[in-house]
């Protein structure tokens, strides 16, 4: 049985590489809010607020542009509801934590975190303090993402554009699902959501962001199905 | 006003990230479904990695000969055997480095 520290330990180890691509988008992410003109202040709040990457570019872009703040509200609301589906892979784990501690957790929930915690949790269900994986991941992100956004706000992008290195983020998500290549059925599933997300690329709201995914676990579904 | 904005954005993903977690308890979702949400990565992910190699920054599709497709490709072989994440994203970069700087230039 792991302690409370070790747990935190290892998750804030588990999530730990993945800054190699955070931390140049968060400077990327700031930078580019000043550049739109937005006041500093404004882009930092985002950051502690929303915390939520690439909806916080797509907020900024979108009232630059002219939107209302309703079309770019929903926006965010819309790009960030694939938490609901972590949320829904991680009750399982979380379900005997008190109703406080579950809405404290819940702010730390990222896309990395819940990826490598998920991980963790699959090998090892009977760890009685579980939660203190989500808790490592998920703080390790927010002190990065925190620290590399208000560089970007306050020193600019200087990260050279000619690097692209918002490249780095599709990078980091490959190597959190590449394992499972091995596996037909999710090769079947990450093929229908990849192809419907450039299918459905030019929805409203940036909506393909989570009609893809559900589209994937129908296909999920009907895999399923089809193994009995 | 833009900060009313923010505010809004931010309870709205707070909720996102709280609802589940929260407010359903075990019982609520049968095995069928629990056996659906095993695809949750798989389901969710390319939907960010898709669109972030084949689409560029104007939203229009790429080249097919476009360096993100190689330094992708690479990223995927050397994450399948290597299993290190760090190697991963470094080897797709490198990949895609070298073609922008040495081969393309």
């Amino acid at each position: 049985m792991l302690s409370k520290k070790q747990l935190f330990t290892r998750g804030m180890l588990d999530i730990s590489p993945h800054m190699l691509s955070v931390i140049p988008f968060g400077i990327i992410c700031g930078a580019i809010g000043v550049e739109l003109g937005f006041h500093p202040y404004l882009v930092y709040a985002m950051s502690f607020i929303i915390f939520g990457g690439a909806s916080q570019i797509v907020f900024l872009q979108l009232l630059s542009g002219g939107a209302s703040s309703l079309v770019a509200v929903a926006s965010v609301g819309i790009i960030n509801s694939r938490h609901l589906l972590y949320g829904a892979v991680l009750s399982e784990y979380l379900e005997k934590l008190s109703f406080i501690k579950k809405l404290l957790i819940s702010y730390v929930v990222v896309d990395q975190g819940f990826a490598e915690s998920n991980k963790f949790f699959k090998k090892n269900r009977n760890e009685e303090f579980l939660h203190y994986h989500l808790i490592g991941t998920g703080c390790t992100m927010w002190v990065c993402w925190q620290i590399a956004t208000l560089s970007g706000i306050v020193l600019g992008s200087f990260v050279p554009e000619e690097l692209g290195l918002k490249f780095a983020i599709p990078l980091t998500f490959i190597a959190i699902v590449v394992q499972d290549l091995k596996k037909l059925d999710h090769v079947i599933v990450m093929i229908t959501c990849g192809l419907s997300s450039l299918l459905f690329f030019d929805a409203p709201f940036k909506s393909y962001i989570i009609i893809s995914p559900i589209i994937a676990l129908f296909v999920a579904a009907l895999l399923l199905r089809l193994k009995k | 006003m833009t900060l009313t904005a923010i505010i809004f954005a931010g309870i709205l993903t707070y909720f996102t990230r709280m609802t589940m977690i929260a407010l359903i308890s075990r019982d609520m979702l049968g095995d069928k479904i629990k056996a659906v949400l095993e695809y949750v990565p798989s389901a969710v992910f390319p939907a960010i990695i898709f669109p972030g190699i084949f689409i560029n920054d104007f939203g229009t599709f790429i080249e097919m000969n476009d360096p993100k497709i190689f330094g992708a490709l690479v990223a995927v072989i050397v994450g399948y055997f290597s299993k290190n994440i760090i190697a991963t994203i470094s080897a797709g970069l490198v990949s895609y480095w070298f073609l922008i700087f040495v081969v393309f230039n």
